[in-house]
C-alpha cells in the first residue's frame, strides 16, 4: 500500500545495533528500503551499517526527516519505545517485538488516543508492511513477494508467506502485505488494512487471514458488508485449536466459547466474503473470483 | 499462567479483601486436623485449574469430621472430570478446607483485559454462583460490564447501585481488586461467589487469577505459585527449549515454524480426514538442540502415527532442522514416517544430511501434498 509505504519512505530502526535489529535491517536495506538512521540509548555518534546512530528517535527524526520506525527493542523497554517514536512525530510505527505486557500495550494505546494527530502502529508480534518492488519494514523475506494487485492482511506471520507464495506463483503478486500482528491489544486492525486496500488504486482484491481469538474478524465482517467492493478471501486458523489453551500467540486464544474459528468463517461468510478452509487454495480462489 | 484457588486467596487477602478462613492439606488427616481447627462445618474443596468444581462434587460441604474423612479420601488422588477439563479429568493432589460461610446473597464481580475497549474492564452480576456466560445469554441485564479506561472510580456508584450495595462498601473493594490487577499484572480476578454474609459484610467465597504470561519477567515472586502438576509434562519440557508445544487428541505430529502457520497445518489435516496430535511452533531464531527436542515429543508419543514438519519462508535454517532430526533419532529410532515441506535457506544442504543418514524422509512439494502424505503414512499403519 504505497500510501503508507513506498521506496521514498525515511525509515529508522529502534533497537538498532541489536542481533535482531541488524540482521533484519541490513535485510531491509539489500530490498531497497530507505533506512536513514538507527536508534540505540547510549551508541549515538557511531555508525552501524554505513548509518547514523543516535540515542533518541527525536535526535534521529531531527537529523533525518525520518517519517517511519520499525522496533526490535525488547519486550520489558518496547511501549516506551513506541510512544517515544510517536511523541517525536514518526507517523508509522512497526513493532516486531513479541511478548509485550498487555497493560504496556493498554497503555501505550491510551496514549495515542490521546494524542491530537496519532501515527499508525503495526503490531506488535508481527512480521511488519510491505510494498513489493518498493520497501519493506519489518522481517518478512523479501524474496517471495511480487508487484501485482492483491493485498494481504494477516494477524500470522507464517502463514502470511504462505500466503503470499500463492500468489506470487499465480501471477497476481502484491499490491502491499500488512502484518497485524498476534497480540490481542494492537495497532492497526484489519478494518484500518481494509479500508487502505479498498482505496489503494492498485488493488484489485484483498486476502484476509484471521485467526480464534477476539472479534475483530466479526468487525472486519460487518465492515466489509457496508464498506468493501473489491472481493475478500479469507481464511482463519485455528478450527481445531482446543478451547482455552493459547495457540502460540497471545491473542489466539477461545475464552468463555468465544473467538471460535466457526463463528469467523460464518461471519465473513454471512458478509459475503469468499471464506477458504484450505490455506493452500487461497490464491486459486482469488483467481477465480477476479476472472468472473 | 494459571494459580489455584487457596493461592488466588492468600493474593485477595494480602490485598485487604475478606476471605473465609482456610487451610492447605494434601492428605485425609491434615484435612482432618484443619476441620477441627477451624471448627465445622467445612466445606472441602479440589484444587484444580478448571471450573465447574461444585457440579462435579470437588467441593463438599461438611458438617460432620467423618464427612471430611470421606470427602478427603474420596478426592484426594482422584481424578476430577468437570465442564472445563476435557473427559480426561483432572488429578486432585491439594485440597483446601475452608470454615463454611452463612450466606444471605451471591453475586459475581470479575476484572478483565476487555481487547474491544482495549482496557480492564470490570464485570458484575447479582446471579453470582453460577455460570456467568449462561447469564450473559439467558439475563443480559443481569450483567454489568464497564470498562475502567481511567480506573475504577468513574464506575463505582453505579456498580453500587446496580449490586443494591452502599458505594462505602463497594468502593474499598474495587479499588483493592483493581491495584491488585494492575500491580500483578493479572490477566484475570474472578469471584464468583462473591457473597454478602448474615452481618452484611462482603466475603469472596470463590476466587481465580490468572496472571500475563508476558508479564511474568517484571513477577518474579509468581514463579513459585506454578504448580508443575497442573502443566502437561510436554508442554513443560517443550517451555524449556523455547518451544511452544501444545498437547491434542489426534496422531499426526506436527512441527511448524510460526503460531498461524502451526494452526493451519492442523486444520488442513483435519481437512485431510486426520487429527493432528499436537500444537507445535518452533519459532524463528530455533536451534538444533530445541528441533532434537521437538522431534523426540513427537517420536515419544505413543499417538503419533506420522510426522509433518512444514517449515517455510521464514529464516528458519533448514539444515538446521535435518540435524535436529539426525541428533533425535539417536536416542529415539524413526518409529513412523516423517513427511517434509522446507522451504528457507540451506533448503539444500537439508535434504542432503537426511538423505546421507538413510531416514524414511517423505518430500512434499507443498503444505496441501504434504497434509495428504502425512494423512497416508499414518493410516499404513492402520488395521486392514
Amino acid at each position: 500500500m504505497r500510501s503508507l509505504l513506498d521506496a521514498r519512505t525515511r525509515v529508522i530502526c529502534q533497537g538498532f545495533t541489536g542481533r535482531q535489529g541488524s540482521f533484519h535491517c541490513e535485510q531491509m536495506i539489500a530490498y531497497g528500503t530507505r533506512l536513514v538512521a538507527g536508534v540505540t540509548p547510549g551508541k549515538g555518534g557511531r555508525m552501524h551499517l554505513g548509518r547514523p546512530v543516535f540515542d533518541s528517535v527525536a535526535e534521529a527524526v531531527k537529523e533525518t526527516q525520518a517519517e517511519a520506525s520499525v522496533i526490535f527493542v525488547p519486550p520489558p523497554f518496547a511501549a516506551e519505545a513506541i510512544i517515544e517514536a510517536a511523541e517525536a512525530g514518526i507517523r508509522l510505527i512497526v513493532c516486531i517485538t513479541e511478548g509485550i505486557p498487555v497493560l504496556d500495550m493498554i497503555r501505550v494505546k491510551a496514549h495515542l488516543r490521546a494524542m491530537i494527530r496519532p501515527p499508525v502502529l503495526i503490531g506488535p508480534n508481527c512480521p511488519g508492511i510491505i510494498t513489493p518492488g518498493e520497501a519493506k519494514i519489518g522481517i518478512m523475506p523479501g524474496h517471495i513477494h511480487q508487484p501485482g494487485c492483491i493485498g494481504v492482511v494477516s494477524r500470522s506471520g507464517t502463514l502470511t508467506y504462505e500466503a503470499v507464495a500463492q500468489l506470487s506463483a499465480a501471477g497476481l503478486g502484491q499490491s502491499g502485505c500488512i502484518g497485524i500482528g498476534g497480540d490481542p491489544i494492537h495497532g492497526m486492525d484489519f478494518i484500518d488494512a481494509l479500508a487502505g486496500f479498498e482505496q489503494d488504486e492498485s488493488t484489485r482484491g484483498i486476502v484476509m487471514i484471521g485467526e480464534i481469538g477476539g472479534t475483530d474478524e466479526e468487525k472486519a465482517a460487518d465492515y466489509i458488508r457496508k464498506k468493501v467492493s473489491k472481493p475478500v478471501v479469507a481464511f482463519i486458523a485455528g478450527a481445531t485449536a482446543p478451547r482455552g489453551k493459547r495457540m502460540g500467540h497471545a491473542g489466539a486464544i477461545i475464552s468463555g466459547g468465544k473467538g471460535t474459528a466457526e463463528a469467523k468463517f460464518a461471519a465473513l461468510e454471512s458478509a459475503g466474503v469468499t471464506v477458504e478452509r484450505n490455506p493452500t487454495l487461497l490464491a486459486h480462489r482469488m483467481l477465480e473470483l477476479l476472472g468472473s | 499462567m494459571n494459580i489455584h484457588e487457596y493461592q488466588a486467596k492468600s493474593l485477595l487477602k494480602q490485598a485487604g479483601i475478606a476471605v473465609p478462613a482456610g487451610c492447605v492439606a494434601r492428605d485425609v488427616d491434615a484435612a482432618m486436623k484443619a476441620a477441627e481447627e477451624l471448627g465445622l462445618p467445612v466445606v472441602v474443596k479440589a484444587q484444580i485449574h478448571a471450573g465447574g468444581r461444585g457440579k462435579a462434587g470437588g467441593v463438599r460441604m461438611c458438617r460432620a469430621l467423618e464427612e471430611v474423612n470421606r470427602a478427603a479420601s474420596g478426592l484426594l488422588g482422584h481424578v476430577l472430570v468437570t465442564a472445563q477439563t476435557g473427559s480426561e479429568g483432572k488429578t486432585v493432589h491439594t485440597l483446601y478446607i475452608e470454615r463454611a460461610q452463612p450466606i444471605a446473597r451471591e453475586l459475581y464481580l470479575s476484572l478483565l483485559i476487555d481487547r474491544d475497549a482495549e482496557a480492564v474492564a470490570l464485570v458484575a452480576s447479582t446471579d453470582g454462583g453460577t455460570d456467568i456466560e449462561e447469564v450473559a445469554a439467558s439475563h443480559p441485564e443481569r450483567i454489568f460490564a464497564r470498562p475502567l479506561h481511567h480506573g475504577p472510580s468513574d464506575v463505582l456508584p453505579d456498580l453500587a447501585d446496580f449490586l443494591s450495595l452502599p458505594v462505602g462498601q463497594v468502593e474499598p473493594l474495587v479499588g483493592s481488586l483493581y491495584r491488585l490487577f494492575v500491580d500483578k499484572d493479572c490477566s484475570l480476578i474472578e469471584l464468583n461467589p462473591l457473597i454478602v454474609n448474615d452481618q452484611g459484610g462482603l466475603v469472596a467465597l470463590d476466587a481465580k487469577i490468572a496472571f500475563d504470561d508476558n508479564a511474568l519477567f517484571r513477577h518474579p515472586e509468581l514463579e513459585a505459585m506454578r504448580d508443575p502438576l497442573e502443566e502437561d509434562p510436554r508442554e513443560r519440557e517443550a517451555r524449556k527449549f523455547g518451544l511452544n508445544y501444545i498437547a491434542l487428541d489426534g496422531r499426526i505430529g506436527c512441527m511448524v515454524n510460526g503460531a498461524g502457520l502451526a494452526m493451519a497445518t492442523m486444520d488442513i489435516i483435519q481437512l485431510k480426514g486426520d487429527r493432528p496430535a499436537n500444537f507445535l511452533d518452533v519459532g524463528g531464531g530455533v536451534t538444533e538442540e530445541a528441533v532434537a527436542e521437538a522431534f523426540r515429543l513427537l517420536l515419544g508419543d505413543v499417538h503419533v502415527r506420522s510426522i509433518l514438519v512444514n517449515i517455510f519462508g521464514g529464516i528458519v535454517r533448514c539444515d538446521i532442522i535435518a540435524r535436529g532430526l539426525l541428533e533425535a533419532v539417536k536416542t529415539h529410532p524413526m518409529r513412523v514416517p516423517v513427511v517434509m515441506r522446507l522451504v528457507g535457506t540451506n533448503e539444500q544442504e537439508g535434504r542432503r544430511l537426511v538423505k546421507q543418514a538413510g531416514l524414511d524422509v517423505r518430500w512434499a512439494g507443498n503444505l496441501d501434498e504434504a497434509a495428504e502424505m502425512a494423512v497416508a503414512a499414518a493410516r499404513e499403519g492402520d488395521p486392514s
